[in-house]
């Protein structure tokens, strides 16, 4: 199918138009631009996340790939556009209220409390623990540190639990982050560049994790290691230049003429 | 004893051999008796545990029987009590500054909020005797420099100001002296901290509304007396202020709040809110990722640093008989930050120790000293002053307390 074709498909389900939207996606862009000093670095027509999918966003650099997870996270406002999460617009909530809505977010390069121990990192992404006076008087419960070292254990990190942040490697940073990020359950998952700096075999640890967090989670990934792509057999989006050139399975973008000529052939 | 003694194994065993193996169930359970547990063995545990008791049992025990048995004069507890109130507002920073990592300039200007609080109760009850105004109500002797008549002569226009009148008895004095400097904190911090100020914007924020504050406070037409301040001190709930009994008792109030204060904050951060408090010095951003708030917090920290140092002025106004606007120039903000910074920030025991340790050499170091080649002059602290401060920043960032524990740590 082409693009423009699904363009049109996708706009069928806005959200503004249809109530159907809501039952199939899970996440939907509509006429999202974002202008910095009159450079236009995104500007999609359409866009929607089906639920429980994982969908990878592949794209040169400069493509706007973490544009798109800024729009949607809050961090950046569209400037114009809608987004809808979960049946809610999300356009003009801050940060904290859509990181409420349930979309968690991994930074490209890993960010993690770098005074706070691995175990306090992740105590800090439980859920629902954002509020002022539990966190003052409350404390984690059994059930809940069973959890944080089920993850921490699963990713290797366990030995360093009462290590200082500083102190872990870009990879076990990296992990960490994704850690953190499980361990709060969001609804959508944006990871940005989850294999940066990894070696094959970290990587292919991260993959499985993401592919496993595939059935009860809708998630976004954005690569730039094919490898790392293809293990995960998604559903891809290619970016360029702000635009939506193509979508589709890894096959089929990889066949076509316009992605090859601007990203994968060269 | 501080050195966290925790072995961190290379991560090879990472990728394959986890993604196979399954959770170890009795492993977790070993791991999670660990959580939080830091150190080991014998020098530093006897350190932990010990000198923080020996220094409140001297400080409890020891300088008050030092006094009686004529060791030190009335003067030197006198001033212990008012460097511990210095020590209150410093601990009061660290939570803001060292954890938080918001660099406010206007715990003085808290301080002088409490302090002035005190003053005006303690002015209302200052000599001398029966001065009253047509409302019958007792004129304070120190307001008769903002009124153009002598001391004693009060014709019917002379009315002491609505705002004086909640200070005249000990409790509301003291409710108002914590609240006061917190809703000032709230209304700042929410201004600020709403609107994503950060960092050395911050500071110059606080700065500038320290500023605004000491001029608004010199202003005779205020009616807060000016620059000459709250002066005529003489009782404190019917006890004479000048009696030792009472200055040594109010000693033992000031190191008890203290010491209270520093359990109170030592709460805080050890909670889980104390490490959203760091996450925030850390990087806020991110953690507003995480669905927090940061400013509710970094609010909850301003306010309690607020009241913390309004609570400083309050037990230092009676112990220095005199309250005037000095107490919140913006010199005296930075200097409680040259207190924390030398003690060590991020460390509340740090706070207190710079605190009384800066304030005593500037005791020492500004009376005057001959020498064999030369006169020492009370001038001369600033460059000592500015040497700490110096030091602080190039040779000892961890500040004091760092260079204890450095000492500690090499001598087990």
């Amino acid at each position: 199918m082409d693009q423009a074709q699904r363009i049109v498909e996708y706009k069928e389900y806005s959200p503004r138009a249809s109530r159907l939207s809501e039952e199939k996606f899970l996440l939907f862009l509509e006429g999202v631009t974002a202008v910095f000093d009159g450079f236009k670095a995104l500007d999609i027509e359409a866009l929607g996340i089906e639920h429980n999918e994982l969908r990878v966003i592949i794209g040169p650099n400069g493509a706007g790939k973490t544009t798109l997870c800024d729009v949607v996270s809050g961090k950046t406002r569209p400037t114009t556009g809608y987004v809808f999460f979960d049946g809610g617009d999300i356009t003009h909530q801050t940060e904290e209220e859509i990181a409420l809505r349930g979309i968690g977010r991994k930074f490209q390069t890993p960010t993690v409390f770098d005074s706070l121990t691995t175990y306090e990192n992740m105590e800090l992404s439980l859920p629902s623990h954002y509020h002022l006076w539990p966190n003052l008087f409350g404390n984690t419960t059994k059930a809940q540190q069973e959890r944080i070292l089920e993850i921490l254990e699963r990713v290797g990190l366990a030995d360093a639990l009462d290590l200082e942040a500083k102190y872990l490697s870009h990879g076990q940073r990296q992990w960490l982050a994704i850690s953190t990020l499980i361990l709060s359950n969001p609804k959508l998952l944006l990871v940005d560049e989850p294999a940066a700096g990894l070696t094959d075999a970290e990587t292919a640890l991260t993959a499985e994790l993401l592919l496993e967090l595939k059935g009860d989670h809708t998630l976004i990934v954005i690569e730039h290691d094919m490898d790392f792509v293809r293990q995960l057999d998604s559903f891809v989006t290619v970016l360029n230049e702000g635009i939506i050139m193509a979508e589709g399975t890894m096959q089929e973008v990889q066949q076509n003429e316009e992605v090859i000529e601007a990203y994968l052939g060269r | 004893m501080f050195k966290k003694t925790v072995t961190v194994q290379p991560s090879n065993r990472g990728a394959d051999e986890a993604i196979s193996q399954p959770i170890r169930a009795n492993g977790l359970r070993l791991k999670m008796e660990n959580v939080g547990n830091t150190a080991t063995g014998g020098w530093s545990i006897l350190f932990q545990r010990y000198v923080p008791w020996s220094l409140l049992f001297i400080g409890l025990v020891m300088i008050p029987l030092f006094y009686y048995t004529g060791l030190i004069t009335i003067g030197a507890v006198n001033m212990l009590g008012r460097y511990m109130a210095f020590a209150i507002v410093a601990v009061g920073l660290d939570l803001i500054w060292g954890y938080t990592g918001i660099l406010s300039l206007c715990q003085s200007f808290f301080f002088a909020l409490g302090g002035y609080a005190m003053g005006m109760y303690l002015a209302h009850h200052g000599g001398p005797e029966g001065i009253i105004d047509a409302n019958n109500w007792k004129i304070p002797a120190c307001l008769y420099v903002v009124y153009p008549y002598k001391v004693g002569e009060a014709p019917g226009d002379a009315l002491v100001p609505w705002f004086w009148k909640p200070f005249y008895t000990l409790p509301v004095t003291t409710i108002l002296g914590l609240l006061i400097p917190g809703l000032a904190a709230l209304a700042i911090g929410y201004v600020g901290f709403r609107s994503r100020v950060r960092g050395v914007y911050f500071a110059i924020l606080t700065q500038a509304i320290t500023v605004a504050g000491w001029l608004v406070f010199c202003m005779n037409n205020m009616k807060l007396c000016g620059t000459n301040g709250l002066t005529r001190f003489d009782r404190i709930a019917g006890f004479k202020l000048a009696s030792p009994n009472v200055k040594v008792s109010l000693y033992i109030l000031t190191l008890l709040s203290l010491v209270g204060v520093y359990a109170l904050c030592r709460y805080v951060v050890k909670s889980r809110l104390g490490r959203v408090l760091i996450a925030i010095r850390d990087d806020e951003t991110t953690l507003r990722f995480s669905g927090y708030k940061p400013y509710i917090y970094k609010l909850f920290a301003f306010v309690l640093a607020g009241m913390i140092a309004g609570l400083g002025g309050m037990l230092y106004a009676p112990q220095m008989g005199i309250f005037t606007p000095t107490n919140m120039e913006a010199s005296a903000s930075i200097l409680v930050v040259v207190w924390v910074a030398v003690g060590g920030r991020g460390a509340l025991s740090g706070a207190i120790l710079g605190a009384l340790a800066v304030n005593l050499l500037y005791n020492f170091f500004t009376s005057e000293k001959n020498f064999l080649l030369f006169v020492w002059k009370a001038e001369y602290w600033q460059f000592i002053l500015g040497g700490l401060f110096i030091g602080v920043v190039l040779v000892f960032p961890g500040g004091l307390i760092d260079l204890w524990r450095r000492l500690v740590g090499t001598a087990r």
